[in-house]
């Protein structure tokens, strides 16, 4: 347990540097998702065939595969930025597809006649999904988004190999190889850290899906 | 696990086939000593009994320990150990080779899964406290390397007036750690799980600056069609050390004095390896470190 105790500063700043990935991928993610998922039930019909595109490209595409055509791709036609944003970035995107289809069985459970009631009374398309069906669907959708978001903050771990560095899984690979300390207590510090990520959100998602829970 | 074995096993097998086509009597290989005299009791007796050695080595750092699609072992790291081994009798073919990356190496040697590492193991004193490390065998000097038409960086002193200089190495290695007090934040430092990532990040403007050990930036230069550059003095020492059981004093000391003999040898297995890069400098064995 020494390899934890000498080496607190090094993992609790492993573990901000992993919680900002995590919060910044979730409101990204979160954001993209909706978008997606509203493109995929709009009346306009080349927006349904963007978002369909969208979630059947990215969602079958390997996370890593991503990160490679962000960090060594897109520098190779001279688009170049920090690693972290290109590793958040392909985190976002790749979550975006998840969350679109957790959303949009949300937006599938609101019955039709909620719909059309609404288009009754002279709300727009607009109007409809942000007031009406929306906040419906966000309310069912919390158990599969709320899954896929803790996914999320655990794929955080693979950007650390593509440059982002000072993320908790860089931190034990660090003290590991470089200092000599044996893997399993670094490790098990690593997955500490990343519970104490995982753990409190699920908890939260719990509380969160109780409070909002609609009685039908 | 056991697959993964398996086909290092079959590498082997191939590896002894070719070595054994190309490399019998010739003059080049190690010399194999037909009966050597050893201490009973130790390790090298033992070793030298079982007609085998497990040997841990890298199986992607080119110049030192470097495994081909043919499946064969090429390096400096790799042609030391078979000049230890053929000190105790033992015959390349008769060395089963174990990939050793930077994190397993010590684990590999406290549970005797391998006799001995040569893996551009660096001796220092963290390691000390779990293996014993023979030689220095060879010492390797930390450098910047940079794009040609740099004018910023001309040494590790300038890196911390440039923080807008992206800094490239392997995650855990001794020169990410070395270069962080040059540095202006931690963030200036991007981290790789190898070097031709670097390489790549420093070809399209991710990175300014690749930083390891100069040896295996000299292999990278050589290879850019004078696109990347050296800068500065080397200003870190890394010696290169063959890790073994904590405490085996016996054995180090007759490694140490098997490099010594072998002199002859050991030049040529540089000039063969490491040292064919254009500007590598010349390998003479340094002075052994005492055995603890």
């Amino acid at each position: 347990m020494d390899a934890i105790t000498q080496n607190l500063d090094l993992f609790w700043n492993g573990f901000l540097r992993s919680l900002t990935i995590c919060l910044w991928g979730g409101v990204g993610s979160l954001v993209l998702g909706t978008f997606i998922a509203t493109c995929r039930v709009a009346p306009v019909a080349p927006l349904r065939t963007f978002g369909t595109a969208w979630v059947t490209v990215i969602r079958n595409c390997p996370l890593s595969v991503l990160l490679f055509m962000f960090a060594f791709g897109l520098p190779e036609i001279g688009i170049n930025a920090e690693y972290y944003y290109f590793g958040l970035a392909a985190l976002i995107i790749y979550t975006s597809a998840f969350v679109c289809e957790g959303l949009r069985a949300g937006i599938n459970s609101v019955s039709a006649g909620q719909a059309e009631a609404a288009r009754a009374i002279g709300l727009t398309f607009t109007q409809t999904l942000t007031q009406i069906v929306l906040p419906q669907a966000f309310r069912t959708s919390i158990p599969p988004v709320g899954s896929v978001i803790i996914a999320m903050f655990k794929n955080s771990a693979v950007v650390g190999a593509f440059g982002v560095g000072l993320d908790l899984y860089s931190v034990g690979e660090s003290l590991t190889s470089a200092q000599g300390f044996a893997a399993l207590p670094v490790l098990t510090g690593v997955a500490i850290g990343y519970l104490m990520i995982t753990l409190p959100a699920g908890v939260g998602l719990g509380v969160l899906e109780r409070k909002v829970a609609i009685a039908r | 696990m056991g697959h993964s074995r398996k086909l290092v096993v079959a590498g082997l097998a191939v590896a002894a086939l070719t070595l054994s086509a190309c490399g019998s009597g010739s003059t080049d290989a190690p010399k194999v000593a037909a009966k050597p005299s050893l201490e009973a009791g130790t390790t090298m007796a033992k070793i030298s009994a079982a007609g085998k050695m497990k040997v841990g080595t890298k199986f992607d750092q080119p110049g030192f320990g470097l495994k081909g699609l043919d499946g064969k072992l090429t390096g400096f790291d790799v042609e030391v150990a078979k000049i230890i081994g053929g000190a105790m009798g033992i015959d390349a073919a008769n060395i089963e080779w174990v990939e050793s990356p930077s994190k397993l190496r010590e684990e590999l040697i406290e549970k005797g899964n391998v006799d001995l590492v040569a893996a551009t193991y660096t001796i220092n004193d963290k390691r000390k406290k779990r293996i014993t490390f023979a030689g220095p065998y060879y010492v390797a000097g930390q450098q910047l390397m940079v794009k040609t038409d740099n004018t910023k960086i001309k040494g590790p002193a300038d890196l911390k007036a440039n923080p807008d200089q992206k800094v490239c190495s392997v995650t855990g290695s001794t020169p990410a750690e070395q270069v962080k007090p040059y540095l202006a934040n931690p963030g200036q430092l991007v981290l790789f799980d190898v070097y031709d990532k670097c390489a790549n990040a420093l070809r399209t403007g991710q990175v300014q600056v690749v930083t390891t050990d100069n040896v295996i930036l000299l292999g990278f230069v050589s290879k850019s069609d004078k696109k990347f550059k050296l800068v500065g003095e080397q200003f870190t020492k890394e010696p290169y050390g063959i890790g073994i059981k904590k405490g085996d004093v016996k054995f180090c000391e007759f490694i140490n004095k098997t490099l010594k003999d072998n002199s002859a040898a050991y030049l040529k297995a540089w000039a063969d390896t490491a040292g064919k890069v254009e500007g590598a400098a010349p390998a003479a064995l340094p002075p052994a470190a005492p055995c603890v």
